[in-house]
Formats: C-alpha cells, sequence, structure tokens
C-alpha cells in the first residue's frame, strides 16, 4: 500500500480516527508522519496497560469468573481492584486465587507464554503448601502483636521459625 | 564506604572497555526474587519489610564476590547520595524514592548490586564493559545459587519465580544492552529502531535524560518477556540475533554519514567541539548532546577501517588526534565527560548541593579543561 500523502513510499503507519462515531482511516509512510508531527509511540505504561487489559473483561465465561471479581486473598486481603491500581501483587498466594482473571493478562505480557521454562531452584524450595501456611502464621502474628496478645505472638514467632528451618 | 570514594572516577563497566564497546556500552542482567512464606512488599508492614531486609542484608553481605561488598541504607541516605545512586545505575529511581525500609548491597568495582526492597524483595544485577552478556549470565547465575543456599524463594513450578507484578513472572530476568546510536538519530532512523525493538517484543529506553529520546544517544533494550523462555534462550537471542542487527543498523548509518552526509556530520562534530571548549555555561542536557557527536567521531576514527580523507578530517574535528598543547581525546576521556558531569556526581565531587547555574558553570569548566588540555 502507498502512502496516501506522498504517493511514493510505502504506509507503514495505519491510522484510524473516530470522530462523532464516524470511523476514518489514514494510510502514511513514516517520512510524511514525521512531518505531519505524528509520533510513534512505542511505548505504554505498565499501569495503563495493566488497567486496560483487566478493564476489559474477556466475555468467555471461565475468565470472568464473577467468584474471583470479589474474592478477596485470604493470606492477604488483597482484591483484583486493588490489582488494577496498583499494578503489582499483595501475595505469592494471588496468583492462585487469581489464576483464571490474570491469565489473559499473563499470556498478553509474555507473547502467549503461561509456563515457567528455565531456572529452578538449586535445592528443594518449600513447597506451596508450606509457603502458604508460612503466610498465614505471619497474619496470625501481625493480629496478635495488634492485638497485644504477646504470648500468642511468642508462640507463633517459634511456630514460624520451626517452618522455615 | 564513603560515596566519595567512588564518585570522582566512572565505574568499570563505563570504561569505554569489553567487546563491540563503540556501540555497546554495557551489559546488564537483573534477576527478580521474592522470599517464600511473605508477602509481596506493597501488603507488607514496616516491620516485615525491615525483617525482610534484615534477613537479605546478612546474606547478602556474606557472600564470597571475590571483592569488597558494602551496605547503603537507601531510605536514610541523604537526596544527593540517592540522585548519586541512580546517576551510577546502582539502584532504581524507584527504589531511591521509594517507601519504607530499604537497602543496596554493592561490591565496590560496581560490577554486582543488589537492591533489597524495590518492587519485589530482592534484585541483584551484574553489569560488565561492552557486549558480555553470557558472562554476566554466568556470574548472576553463580551469585543466585549462593543466595538460594540461604534462604527459600518464592517458586510454583507452573509460574517459576512469582514476582510481585506478573510482568516479572517466570525467570524474572531483564537483560538489557546499553547502546549508543547518534548515527541512527543523526538519520532520522531511531523511530524505526524503536519499531523493530517493540515488535520482538523489547524495551527501549532512553538513558541519561528524559524521557526515550535521550540527548545522549545512548539507549537501554531490554527483554520484556520473562515466561516461557529459559535464561540461556533470552541471553542467546540478544548475542546471536538482536545486539548484531543493531550494530549493523548504527554502522549503515555511520557509513551513509561519512559517504553521503559529510557536510553533516562535520558540522555537527565540530559545533560541538566548538561549544564544549568554549562555553562557560552548560546544562546537563546540552553537554551530553555535544558529547555523543564527539564520541560518535572519535569512534569513527578508531573503528571505521580505513583511513580516507573523510575520516582524516573528522578526526581533527574531534579531537582524536594530538594536536598542539592538547594530547588525542579518547573515548575514555567522553565516558569520563558523561558521567562526572551529571548533577549528582558534580556536587557530591564539589563538596556541597549547587544551584543550576553554578552546576553549569562548574560543568563547563570540568568539560573545557578536559578538552583543551595543556600538555
Amino acid at each position: 500500500m502507498l502512502c496516501q500523502i506522498c504517493n511514493n513510499k510505502d504506509a507503514t503507519i495505519h491510522l484510524t480516527e473516530i470522530t462523532d462515531g464516524a470511523r476514518s482511516e489514514m494510510h502514511i509512510c513514516e517520512q510524511c508522519a514525521a512531518e505531519q508531527g505524528i509520533a510513534v509511540k512505542s511505548h505504554i505504561p505498565i499501569n495503563e496497560l495493566l488497567s486496560s487489559l483487566l478493564a476489559v473483561q474477556p466475555s468467555d465465561d471461565e475468565l470472568s469468573d464473577p467468584s474471583e471479581q470479589q474474592a478477596a486473598c485470604p493470606i492477604c486481603g488483597f482484591t483484583l481492584d486493588q490489582f488494577r491500581k496498583e499494578g503489582v501483587l499483595g501475595c505469592p498466594n494471588d496468583y492462585e486465587v487469581f489464576e483464571k482473571s490474570l491469565r489473559p493478562l499473563v499470556e498478553k505480557a509474555h507473547n502467549g507464554q503461561t509456563a515457567h521454562c528455565g531456572k529452578l531452584p538449586s535445592r528443594t524450595s518449600l513447597d506451596t503448601k508450606k509457603q502458604i501456611e508460612l503466610l498465614g502464621l505471619r497474619r496470625q502474628l501481625e493480629a496478635a502483636v495488634q492485638n497485644e496478645d504477646y504470648e500468642l505472638a511468642a508462640k507463633l514467632r517459634d511456630k514460624i521459625g520451626e517452618s522455615e528451618k | 564506604m564513603k560515596l566519595t570514594d567512588i564518585s570522582g572516577d566512572i565505574n568499570e563497566w563505563f570504561d569505554g572497555s569489553g567487546p563491540l564497546s563503540d556501540i555497546v556500552i554495557s551489559s546488564r542482567i537483573r534477576l527478580a526474587r521474592n522470599l517464600a512464606g511473605h508477602k509481596f512488599l506493597s501488603r507488607c508492614s514496616t516491620a516485615e519489610k525491615s525483617e525482610i531486609l534484615k534477613k537479605l542484608k546478612d546474606v547478602l553481605m556474606s557472600l564470597e564476590l571475590g571483592d569488597k561488598v558494602y551496605y547503603i541504607s537507601v531510605d536514610k541516605a541523604p537526596t544527593l547520595s540517592r540522585n548519586f545512586l541512580v546517576e551510577r545505575h546502582l539502584i532504581s529511581r524507584h527504589h531511591a524514592f521509594g517507601k519504607g525500609p530499604r537497602g543496596v548491597v554493592l561490591a565496590q568495582r560496581e560490577f554486582f548490586t543488589a537492591m533489597i526492597n524495590e518492587e519485589d524483595h530482592l534484585r541483584i544485577q551484574v553489569l560488565k564493559a561492552g557486549c558480555q552478556l553470557s558472562q554476566c549470565a554466568k556470574q548472576i547465575n553463580k551469585i543466585d545459587d549462593m543466595i538460594e543456599q540461604k534462604v527459600d524463594y518464592a517458586f510454583s513450578p507452573r509460574f517459576g519465580y512469582l514476582t510481585a507484578c506478573p510482568t516479572n513472572l517466570g525467570t524474572g530476568i531483564r537483560v538489557s544492552v546499553m547502546l549508543h546510536l547518534p548515527a541512527l538519530k543523526m538519520t532520522g532512523q531511531i523511530e524505526k529502531f524503536f519499531n523493530a525493538a517493540k515488535d520482538m517484543s523489547l524495551a527501549v529506553r532512553g538513558l541519561f535524560g528524559e524521557g526515550t529520546e535521550a540527548a545522549s544517544d545512548l539507549y537501554q533494550l531490554s527483554n520484556q518477556v520473562t515466561l516461557g523462555v529459559s535464561e540461556s534462550q533470552i541471553v542467546s537471542q540478544f548475542e546471536n540475533d538482536i545486539i548484531p542487527e543493531v550494530i549493523e543498523y548504527e554502522n549503515v548509518a555511520r557509513n551513509h554519514l561519512l559517504s553521503k552526509d559529510t557536510h553533516v556530520l562535520d558540522d555537527k562534530i565540530s559545533r560541538a567541539m566548538a561549544l564544549l571548549q568554549n562555553a562557560h555555561l552548560i546544562s546537563s542536557q546540552e553537554a551530553l548532546f555535544l558529547l555523543s557527536h564527539l564520541r560518535l567521531g572519535i569512534n569513527m576514527h578508531e573503528h571505521m577501517g580505513a583511513s580516507t580523507p573523510a575520516i582524516e578530517r573528522l578526526c581533527t574535528l574531534c579531537g582524536a588526534t594530538k594536536a598542539k598543547g592538547r594530547p588525542a581525546i579518547s573515548i575514555a576521556t567522553i565516558n569520563r565527560l558523561f558521567m562526572l558531569t551529571l548533577p549528582a556526581h558534580l556536587q557530591l565531587n564539589h563538596g556541597e548541593t549547587l544551584d543550576p547555574t553554578d552546576r553549569d558553570a562548574l560543568r563547563a569548566q570540568i568539560i573545557r579543561s578536559a578538552l583543551n588540555q595543556q600538555t
């Protein structure tokens, strides 16, 4: 396709403009785009990307899982709404709790990939169950400290120490 | 260690040495890791952040890195020191001006730094001069193994290393190279490079400047995909496909300037030299812009092979040949000026904070004395 302005070079920039519901398209070359003052932005800030991806709910029933939309992580209390705002997750367990909702985002960010390939921990890491147990203990510990229940807090601290060994 | 121990000179990976360093200034690999059994930082209380910080600091300070290792408490450091660490690429801006207990562990020769409590609990990086990604990968993998002997990382067999932001999930690796691409910029092709990078799922960031339009023509190119491809696949894609291609583009543009647009090239370099040698007030942005042109001239002299009249002329213009009362200006001299005239470097080496006009005057003076050196 040739550039609509100079009719000389190949059109590599394709603009779609929607004004008052009317859609118009323009196909131009890089040089003409530069002359028209149209900069080709190659960057979208991560927060914008995240919110735009999550704001558009996939029509697929599985992905728009209403239970996940309303759910809060039992470990950190995190919700998908907070993720939309902050762009970071609350704890490792969120990857399990919000797996279905995060999947399209993960796929998009990683060229369609959804499974790890590469380095594995050099020694057997704590298994997932144990990791979640530890997170739960830490949450209880925080609550105990807040309630000034130091006896319980001391017990929980010992338990955490043992779990980490 | 005091920061002034290192602020007077450039770091090893910026000294202009290393393979392909006329275009690839430096190589960097960073790994993002989180501790198992802890929440991510956005949900951590100050007490939990302190606990993570202490645990990781103790582990990192005990590593055998073959160099002296120092710790800097970033949340307690003065603003000038934080800006200095950012200018030096030892910590990110996010880390410098974030919240809560956080710190950085660094090797004295600055090839290794570890940010604790940045976006993830731990971000370690290895930096080397020129194109040395394989070497960076080998070294950081070894360091990561040593740390893993002492802590448990949050890891899932399916998603790999778990990170606060899903965009770093999997290997948690960020492979990047710092590239000097002045000829692509001068020939108006830098947008093409941005678009090609985007098509390959790579991120481009301008360095030492504001936004992607780097005044210094220095760009950082890095991978974005971290899940589903292994560390070695990413490194070899950079080394075998991406970097050779960018180098070829830049060299074609350099040759074009030399053979077809000699006047443009001679003009840019002469103007850069004249301004740098004579200005009495110069902003950081202007200095970076002009030094970049000078760097291009010197590199053409050193790397473009056969000596043609155009190159000979260029050499004289950019001071790459010895002149009366002045030794030849080298790439090392230019790189030093790039870094040492950045605002925080200037002020730290001067010993006090300066207002912008005083900084511009001091910067101009340092540049003049380096380029007009009397023998």
